[in-house]
């Protein structure tokens, strides 16, 4: 069972290495499904789809009802990722349906989501299975009479100017963004306990999400910065999702127009769209925030072989090489937070593994005086990057019966006890037998 | 065995020739008693197949590999991760290593013969030719007391005697199996030495203590009964410098070898259980050192020193005790621990330890199960007990006690009625030799009458007679002689009267006979062919016993039904499916009863199993199979559980699976992790799994796990051994799927399945549809790190 699998990676590696010759590979390939609901979103939002272009993505442009559209073939897929530009589309065609959708993310791909105001229930359903649930009201959009774009000022305020943008340089890229995001869409809320849900631009305080067209009947279920306009899922499988509210967000108008809030003085000759579509879809397909773990090794210390068990307080050292995707190399990954523990049922050890800026982290300890059956197991998750999570399982034994002390100082008195009973019990039996 | 009778005919050539055909004759007849303990053991093998069998003896089984495997270093040292996950257990320091070194060492003894047999093999092998010893051992122990006849006869009795039967048929390789023999030839040694005081069967009571000590935690017995017989014998008066040479080196020697034993260390000095000896031996030098002071002074200054002593004594003792139970009284449970009450309360640990109350063999025996183990034997016992006392010798009064302290322990748990049979055999033993000897004896004296020409029949009651002054004379004083007697002159004599002992009553019998009138010669025919049907009863009682009740290995099961027989391979299936397609480090959950044959048979690592060391985990196993879903789920993950194995009857009628087991894991789980409560599991105090059961019951992960599609099977859901339709039919499985069920669903297996990978939003109206096509699942990528 585990030989042929195992066989079989060594001949997709083998192959990969061949076709790629020598250069890195990356966690994630370059085939892109871009749906569509009609080919004129091609040219109105060529300007995203040419920095992807630019990036080395191939993309392959669909209309979402294409009858032959499949997202597999001989159970292998024919795309690394999916841009869901589609946003009013009622079903997909061909074999895709939600359930396809979920499972291409579920096998581990990425996929950019837009809506918009004409959000079917399909997009809906997709969105609230990744943990996001657009604003129930069909005819909502989110406005907000403050902190919208004064290019709309006579409008109904629902170009928004958004600048509550997540605090991550993981996602966001290190440079900040500082022109606000055009937006003009649906919200969505995402819950707080769900672990999985960025928010990466949220509504300003002041938002609210209801029909612009008519008059506010009741008050809007979805209000204030509890609205997300873009927010990310990253699944427990690392796949990753960008859901966007707005289709709009990543058109060429937006991304190339220029962008003043109301009430800032400041007017920036080109909107945030481009950096922050940029950036994040870097994000999305793993070209960024990537992390592997690779030569998970312990030893004794002073040896270099991995036993298959340790005693009990044996000293060991663990080491682990952690690297992040650049996006066109496997680069060392640096930071000082990394953690081991030796686990078993409870962290008996916690240890913060010193690194040496190569990429190699280490750390050495003394194995607890409890025998059982530990792991190493390192659990780290950070704002951003792909949960890094592995274990490597070892048992502690006790001591064997030739590893105590054989002689120990405070059992004299014993041992002086038990020989000298003896020659008292020789010397003893010597007079009571021949003393006539 | 035939020397000694032939070195001691102290008659003439014809009583010569006469001994020593007899002596052959037994040796023979204890070669066929042998094989006769052997061959009624095998019917599990030709039954069924030569395979280990139930639980225990499966762990065994895989020491014993373990063992000739790496060695007995290896196997002193042995640390088992694979078991009682993640906490692993000290194999080495927690067995009784007798059985694995006895068959590792036929084993190796086989090889280096060139003799290539497996392990399982001469495991499977090992309880049968251990019996034959046994049976052999009885014939010594029981020729210390009564003489030939009484010990080949308790011999055959005991190679077929059910009770131990059951635990030592072919493939039943479990500790008993050797421990019963070292128990018995135990106290042969013993007995031998309280009758020639010798040194050096003392050293070998010693040694073959330790053999015990080794093989069954039951050696305590040894160590309490023979104080007690030692105890018993100074309050009866019969102090002697035999009771002293058999009982303090054993004490010392046997104490000292049974702290080498890992498993029992130190405890051979500070546990309760060994108390009784010290006491014993400190109580046997008092009694020495007044014999050797009354030996020194006058009866008048004895007396004297008598009450000095005493009043003393009795004054310290006041202190002593008064102290005692200062401390006791100091101590929250009064001194006693849950294990001694136990045993002088039957009843106690099955109120208050779930855990040892949940096993079968740990409770009260019935009365029929008195009948089945040791039959015809339980009415002979009686008239055993009084031929014991006529003449009461301190071999005879050692069977007497331990009669009677083995009835009673068989009345606290079922387990030890195996330590009964052994006592049961040598007393029927004893009473059906005596019968047939008295039977015989009135038989012959009515033939000589008849023919009036007696000189075969008498030919060997003559020496008897001619030596009976004397043989009077030592019964008689038999009982007084001790203190003038030396070993090396009273061996012949010793040997002399055990040969006789039969006979010996010859010439107080007839006077007895004559004053009782001889037994008519039709009664005495008459006795005898009763007693031949009696034994015929026995014999037929024990071969069905064998070949019927107790060789069923219960891994494999049958059933008769019209259209012939079925077998039932489940369990071997599932541990089969289990070690060719889950991963060698994953790990199983089950219920402790099937943790050693999937350690052993499947080879995945368990999370507890049948040595119930640690109550806590066991708790923890019982917490989760009495959980819901979603909170066993929590419990498994955290112990890293892969599968999960559970054990279903409900389909073939197979009483002992998990559901008939169930109240006792909700019992163990709540004792632990009190939010699990037993009456929520029970309607009106009454368990079931109808529709009348709670929403609790139906609920919990175990009768999800048995019952799960179960309703497809029939269409209604009945259960045939619950023997009515089940409460919940149909319902889904959200964080377990099943991965495999065998043939007659008698092993279910499941599987954990992973977290979600994603969180659902909070949209109700939007069904989602996990399912996945089973084209994509190979193709799937893993996650990266694994």
């Amino acid at each position: 069972m585990v030989a042929p699998r195992h066989l079989a990676a060594l001949l997709l590696l083998l192959l990969a290495v061949a076709t790629v010759a020598g250069e890195d590979e990356g966690p994630r390939g370059r085939r892109l499904l871009v749906l569509l609901d009609d080919l004129s979103v091609r040219s109105s939002h060529s300007a995203f789809f040419g920095s992807l272009q630019a990036r080395g993505f191939d993309l392959d442009f669909r209309l979402a009802d294409d009858p032959k559209l499949s997202l597999h073939r001989y159970g292998q897929y024919l795309y690394d990722g999916l841009v869901l530009f589609a946003p009013s589309t009622p079903r997909f065609g061909g074999s895709v349906d939600q359930n396809a959708v979920l499972e291409f993310i579920d096998a581990g791909h990425d996929m950019i989501l837009a809506a918009d105001s004409t959000a079917s229930d399909l997009i809906r359903g997709i969105a609230t299975e990744c943990g996001v649930d657009f604003d129930e009201d069909q005819e909502a959009m989110v406005i907000d009479h403050i902190n919208y774009a004064v290019m709309d000022v006579e409008g109904d305020h629902t170009l928004i100017a958004g600048d509550d943008l997540i605090q991550s340089d993981v996602i966001l890229g290190s440079k900040k963004i500082e022109a606000p995001i055009l937006f003009r869409g649906i919200g969505h809320a995402a819950n707080p306990s769900n672990g999985l849900v960025l928010k990466v631009l949220s509504a300003s305080p002041s938002a609210y999400s209801a029909n612009p067209k008519t008059k506010l009947g009741s008050p809007p279920s979805l209000t204030g910065s509890a609205i997300s306009l873009v927010s990310v899922m990253q699944a427990r499988n690392n796949a990753r999702v960008l859901i966007s509210g707005s289709l709009d967000l990543f058109s060429n108008r937006f991304l190339k127009s220029g962008v003043q809030k109301v009430g800032s003085k400041t007017r920036h000759e080109r909107a945030g769209n481009e950096q922050f579509v940029t950036e994040t879809s870097k994000w999305v397909f793993h070209m960024r925030g990537h992390l592997k773990a690779v030569s998970v090794k312990h030893h004794k210390v002073g040896e270099t072989n991995e036993p298959g068990m340790y005693r009990i307080n044996d000293d060991l050292e663990y080491s682990v090489e952690i690297y992040e995707w650049s996006g066109t190399s496997w680069k060392p990954y640096v930071a000082d937070d990394v953690q081991v523990q030796f686990y078993m049922m409870s962290p008996y050890v916690l240890k913060t593994l010193s690194t040496d800026k190569k990429g190699l982290y280490s750390t050495s300890f003394k194995v607890p005086d409890v025998y059982g059956v530990f792991q190493f197991k390192v659990e780290y998750q950070r704002l951003g990057y792909t949960c890094l999570s592995f274990t490597k399982q070892i048992p502690v034994r006790p001591y064997r019966h030739n590893e105590y002390e054989r002689f120990i100082a405070s059992a004299y008195p014993y041992y002086t006890a038990s020989f000298s009973t003896m020659g008292a019990f020789f010397m003893f039996s010597f007079v009571y037998l021949y003393h006539k | 065995m035939a020397e000694p009778e032939v070195s001691s005919a102290a008659a003439g050539g014809g009583g010569r020739l006469r001994n020593a055909f007899g002596g052959v004759l037994c040796a023979f007849a204890l070669l066929l008693i042998g094989v006769l303990a052997f061959s009624i053991r095998l019917f599990s093998v030709i039954k069924y197949e030569s395979v280990i069998h139930e639980f225990d003896p499966y762990f065994n089984f895989r020491v014993t590999q373990f063992l000739s495997k790496n060695g007995i270093y290896e196997f002193w040292n042995w640390f088992d991760d694979r078991t009682w996950y993640p906490l692993g257990r000290v194999i080495g320091g927690t067995v009784y290593p007798g059985l694995t070194l006895t068959a590792g060492t036929i084993w190796w003894l086989l090889n280096s013969l060139n003799i290539p047999l497996s392990v399982e093999t001469v495991c499977v092998f090992t309880a049968p030719i251990f019996s034959a010893n046994a049976s052999w051992a009885t014939y010594l122990l029981t020729k210390e007391a009564k003489g030939t006849g009484a010990g080949l006869m308790a011999a055959a009795i005991l190679a077929m005697v059910p009770s131990y039967i059951s635990r030592s048929v072919a493939g039943s390789y479990d500790n008993e199996a050797v421990a019963i023999f070292a128990l018995i030839f135990t106290f042969y040694l013993y007995v031998k030495t309280l009758n020639t005081g010798s040194l050096f069967y003392a050293t070998l009571n010693a040694l073959s203590y330790f053999y015990m000590v080794c093989s069954w935690g039951g050696y305590t017995f040894i160590i309490n009964l023979i104080p007690m017989h030692v105890l018993l014998c100074i309050v009866t008066g019969r102090y002697s410098s035999r009771l002293y040479i058999a009982y303090a080196p054993l004490v010392i020697l046997g104490t000292l070898l049974a702290a080498l034993v890992p498993v029992v260390g130190f405890n051979a000095v500070m546990t309760s259980e060994h108390f009784a000896s010290f006491l014993v031996f400190i109580i046997l030098h008092v009694v020495a050192l007044v014999y050797y002071i009354k030996g020194l002074l006058t009866p008048r200054l004895f007396k004297v020193a008598m009450t000095l002593v005493i009043s003393v004594g009795l004054a310290v003792c006041f202190a002593v005790v008064a102290i005692l139970v200062a401390l006791v009284a100091s101590s929250p449970t009064k001194g006693w621990s849950g294990r001694s009450l136990s045993l002088l309360d039957p009843t106690y640990a099955s109120k208050y330890i779930p855990i040892i109350a949940s096993v079968s063999e740990h409770q009260p025996p019935t009365w029929p199960s008195y009948f089945m183990d040791i039959n015809v034997l339980a009415f002979l016992i009686p008239a055993g007990i009084i031929s014991c006392f006529l003449p009461l010798s301190d071999a005879s009064s050692f069977m007497v006690l331990y009669l009677v302290t083995a009835v009673y322990f068989s009345g606290v748990m079922v387990r030890l009625m195996l330590v009964l049979a052994p006592a049961a055999c040598i007393l029927s033993g004893i009473a059906l030799s005596e019968v047939f000897g008295v039977l015989t004896r009135s038989m012959k004296t009515h033939l000589s009458k008849l023919f009036d020409d007696s000189p075969a029949a008498s030919g060997d009651s003559s020496p008897e007679s001619s030596s009976s002054s004397v043989n009077t004379d030592s019964t008689k004083s038999e009982n007084r002689t001790e203190k003038t007697e030396t070993a090396p002159k009273e061996k012949p004599s010793k040997k002399n009267r055990k040969k006789k002992e039969v006979a010996e009553s010859v010439p107080v019998k007839p006077k007895k006979e004559k004053r009782l009138l001889v037994l008519p010669f039709e009664l005495s025919v008459m006795g005898i062919l009763l007693l031949i049907v009696l034994g015929g009863f026995y014999v037929v009682h024990c071969v069905w016993a064998a070949a019927e009740a107790y060789s069923a290995p219960s891994i494999v099961l049958t059933s008769r039904s019209r259209d012939g027989m079925h077998v039932f391979d489940d369990f071997r299936e599932a541990y089969a499916w289990l070690s060719h397609n889950t991963d060698v480090d994953d790990k199983v959950a089950s219920w402790w009863d099937y943790g050693y044959q999937t350690t052993a048979m499947a080879n995945r690592t368990v999370i507890v199993d049948n040595n119930t060391w640690n109550n806590t985990h066991i708790a923890t196993v019982g917490t989760a199979m009495s959980s819901p879903e979603k909170a066993a789920w929590e419990i498994f993950n955290s112990l890293d559980v892969k599968y999960i194995l559970v054990v279903f009857g409900g389909l073939v009628g197979y009483p002992s699976d998990d559901i008939n087991k169930f109240l006792w894991m909700v019992r163990i789980g709540g004792g632990v992790f009190p939010h699990i409560k037993e009456p929520d599991y029970l309607r009106d105090g009454q368990y079931r799994v109808d529709a009348q059961a709670t929403p609790t019951m139906l609920n919990c992960l175990m009768y999800k796990l048995c019952y799960y599609r179960f309703v497809e099977t029939d269409g209604k859901g009945f259960d045939k051994v619950r023997g009515y339709e089940i409460g919940k039919k149909h319902f889904k499985l959200t964080h377990f799927e099943e991965v495999f069920t065998t043939h007659h669903w008698m092993v279910r297996i499941y599987k954990l399945k992973p977290q979600r990978n994603r969180v659902r939003g909070k949209l109700k109206k939007l069904k989602s549809n996990a399912k996945t096509s089973p084209a994509l699942a190979a193709g799937r990528k893993k996650n990266p790190w694994q």
